[in-house]
């Protein structure tokens, strides 16, 4: 037998020790430092994709596509609120802080929400007056860094919004780098310029749900009991937490599944600390319903929401809306193609680009450089945006009228099966063609 | 000279009224009877009026304060002064913990001691505490200046950045990246001065005290500072 007269194996790569693997591992030897990024969770993870919509039959009536009205609007923080939001749609934008984002992004973001009725959030790094003037209804974030807090721009608010955690880094706090500290970043924040700025993980002057009901007291009297009070949190006990949010006195919650983005966290507590969006809603609404204060207290959930299925999808586990981030910059032009060369240069590609820390972006949006920030047009971002919310609001509302629903609203478990086990688990409806809903105690 | 009665009123209709002074008013002077440890005493106000309150507040009192010159006589709840941007608090009794958190400007005076956390991640306010102060105080420390005639608990002005600490007695431990700095004339000046603002120039000897900064060296990640984080 000749020595060619058999085919080798073919060179095998490890599962464990995939090419990712393997190059963070040389990163890692190489630098002696963590690998920080922006972005969200990349690894697959159970999501929406899992579940479907049943539709209409013989069993339910489905409203005429072109004729009925299906409502997308909602009410939030009319619980203590004597001003609650009245949005047109039940899709809202993310807090994301001015100094991870340009001015020019920020407000593209708030023309954006305004044109399509909804509200947009500042972030950690305060409240910009392109943001305020451009955002028909804008949320305050209360952070714990406070950086840039005061009462007037408290009172400028149409709501606050207590962050506890992300679900990008539920138990972490937040990092801004020295490249992206301009003279109005540091200013805002009163820090030297070009420091790095750590953002603490708790806040400084209250620890525990019965400190932070007597500073929810405190917030209402300094704004006159006007304003609904939104309390984020990282999904990690969706049910407890829940259940203390509404205990300390909140309007409303936003829970923030795994999935959620990020201006800059460790990769490792990006993918590996918080549970997905999935399966968070549900113990969520179960603490609502056991307190007796689901659609009393609203819940806004975010973490990777996509498109209107998505929204429709998590309208029927029992949120009262959703919020987006990553999208929302992906709509004003983060990512795109166009800029193919220069993600080139960064060593990356489009669709991959996550060194938002570093303040290069080549689309312009998360940079404080002049030259970058100058490629995003506020105005045309801003409609890019608007069109993207009226599509996702149009594809939840078509499949809420499949479903037989006359308000998104409507849109219940019910409606719901799961492909996977998994998703069948976590989200409590059963697997699709069967009466099986994995995990439930008979 | 409005007399409030918290037996009496309720503390909303004691903060909107305050909250609704303002720069012009010549309500200039009122007091609070009975606070009886209530919350948010004073909150939110944002004018140059005068208010004491007699007797012991709960959480937040004053917070986010503007302008106003507000007396506690009796001890304040935690987080006194949180976040206040100008004006005056004067604590005749002890505060709890993060007395003057996140503070932005104006002075705040405790006559007693003051908890842990004190000026926690302070951003330009003054505080000055007559007694003792607890650990973590100044922790993450931006900006502003405080003096402590007491001691110093564990950890002072850990992850401090521009805050000045002048203490004059002992401090149990400095936090990472806080070490102790030279009292230059220009230091001695300065504490002076937040002395005479605090009615103590002349009673306490500005030569005692010892000024405590930041080295800085966490100013921008090196992977050779780890262990200090
Ligand atoms: C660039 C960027 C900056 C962010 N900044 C903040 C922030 O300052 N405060 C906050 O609570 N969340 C922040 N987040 C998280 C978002 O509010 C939101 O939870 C998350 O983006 C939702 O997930 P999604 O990106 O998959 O839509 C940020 C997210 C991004 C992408």
């Amino acid at each position: 037998m000749s020595e060619k007269d058999w085919i080798p194996t073919t060179p095998r790569k490890s599962h464990t020790f995939d090419d990712y693997t393997l190059s963070e591992i040389r990163r890692a030897a190489a630098t002696g430092i963590y690998d920080i990024r922006g972005g969200g969770s990349k690894r697959k993870l159970p999501n929406f994709d899992d579940l479907l919509l049943l539709g209409a039959s013989m069993t339910r009536y489905p409203l005429e596509g072109y004729r009925e009205k299906c409502g997308t609007d909602v009410t939030l923080g009319g619980r203590f609120a004597k001003n609650p939001l009245r949005l047109s749609i039940p899709i809202t934008i993310a807090g994301m802080s001015f100094g991870s984002l340009s001015a020019q992004a920020k407000e593209a973001l708030g023309r954006g929400a305004s044109l399509a009725g909804t509200s947009t959030t500042t972030g950690d790094g305060g409240m910009t007056p392109e943001e305020r003037g451009q955002s028909k209804y804008l949320v305050y974030q209360y952070l714990p860094s406070r950086y840039g807090m005061n009462p007037d721009d408290l009172r400028r608010a149409d709501a606050i919004e207590i962050v506890i955690g992300q679900g990008a880094k539920p138990g972490g706090g937040g990092m801004l780098l020295g490249q992206k500290i301009s003279d109005r970043v540091a200013e805002m924040r009163t820090l030297p310029k070009g420091i790095d700025q750590r953002s603490a993980c708790r806040h400084p002057d209250w620890t525990g749900a019965d400190d932070l009901e007597i500073k929810i007291h405190e917030l209402r009297e300094i704004t006159n009991w006007e304003k609904p009070i939104y309390l984020k949190i990282g999904a990690s006990r969706p049910y407890y937490d829940t259940a203390l949010a509404v205990k300390s006195g909140a309007d409303v919650i936003v829970l923030d599944g795994m999935q959620g983005g990020t201006a800059a966290t460790q990769e490792v507590f990006i993918e590996h600390v918080g549970i997905p969006l999935l399966s968070a809603i549900r113990p969520a609404v179960q603490a609502l319903q056991d307190l007796g204060m689901h659609r009393k207290v609203q819940l806004i959930v975010s973490g990777g929401i996509r498109n209107g299925a998505d929204v429709a999808k998590a309208m029927a586990l029992g949120a009262d809306a959703v919020a987006i981030g990553t999208a929302a910059l992906v709509a004003l032009g983060d990512n795109d193609p166009r800029w193919e060369g220069e993600y080139e240069k960064l060593g990356t590609t489009a669709g991959a680009y996550d060194d938002w820390h570093e303040g290069k972006d080549p689309a312009g949006i998360t940079t404080q450089t002049p030259e970058l920030a100058a490629r995003l047009d506020p105005v045309k971002a801003g409609h890019r945006l608007a069109n993207y919310l009226k599509v996702m609001t149009l594809e939840a509302q078509t499949l809420a009228r499949a479903c037989g629903k006359s308000h998104l609203h409507n849109l219940e478990p019910e409606d719901l099966v799961a492909l996977t086990i998994e998703a069948a688990a976590m989200a409590r409806v059963p697997l699709a063609g069967t009466e099986w809903i994995p995990g439930q105690r008979f | 000279m409005p007399v409030v009665d918290l037996a009496k009123t309720s503390l909303r209709e004691l903060n909107a009224a305050l909250q609704k002074l303002g720069a012009d008013t010549n309500e200039t002077s009122w007091t609070v009877l009975n606070p009886s440890g209530e919350h948010a005493v004073a909150a939110g106000v944002d004018a140059p009026v005068s208010i004491t309150i007699d007797g012991p507040v709960g959480y937040f009192c004053g917070g986010m304060n503007k302008h106003a010159t507000i007396v506690v006589d009796g001890s304040a709840g935690q987080g006194v002064g949180e976040n206040m941007m100008s004006g005056l608090i004067h604590v005749k009794g002890d505060a709890s913990q993060s007395a003057g958190a996140t503070g932005r400007g104006g002075l705040l005076i405790v006559d007693g001691n003051a908890s842990a956390r004190c000026g926690i991640s302070m951003k330009g306010i003054d505080i000055v505490v007559k007694g003792s102060i607890g650990h973590l105080s100044a922790f993450m420390g931006q900006s502003g200046r405080m003096v402590v005639f007491g001691e110093a608990g564990e950890a002072l002005g850990d992850s401090l950045y521009e805050a000045r600490l002048y203490v004059r007695g002992p401090v149990a431990g400095l936090g990472a990246d806080c070490i102790e700095k030279a009292m230059r004339e220009e230091h001695r000046a300065e504490l002076y001065r937040l002395l005479e603002a605090s009615g103590e120039a002349g009673t306490v000897d500005v030569g005692e005290f010892r000024r405590y900064g930041s080295a800085r060296k966490l100013y921008n990640f090196n992977i050779d500072n780890v262990d200090a984080y």
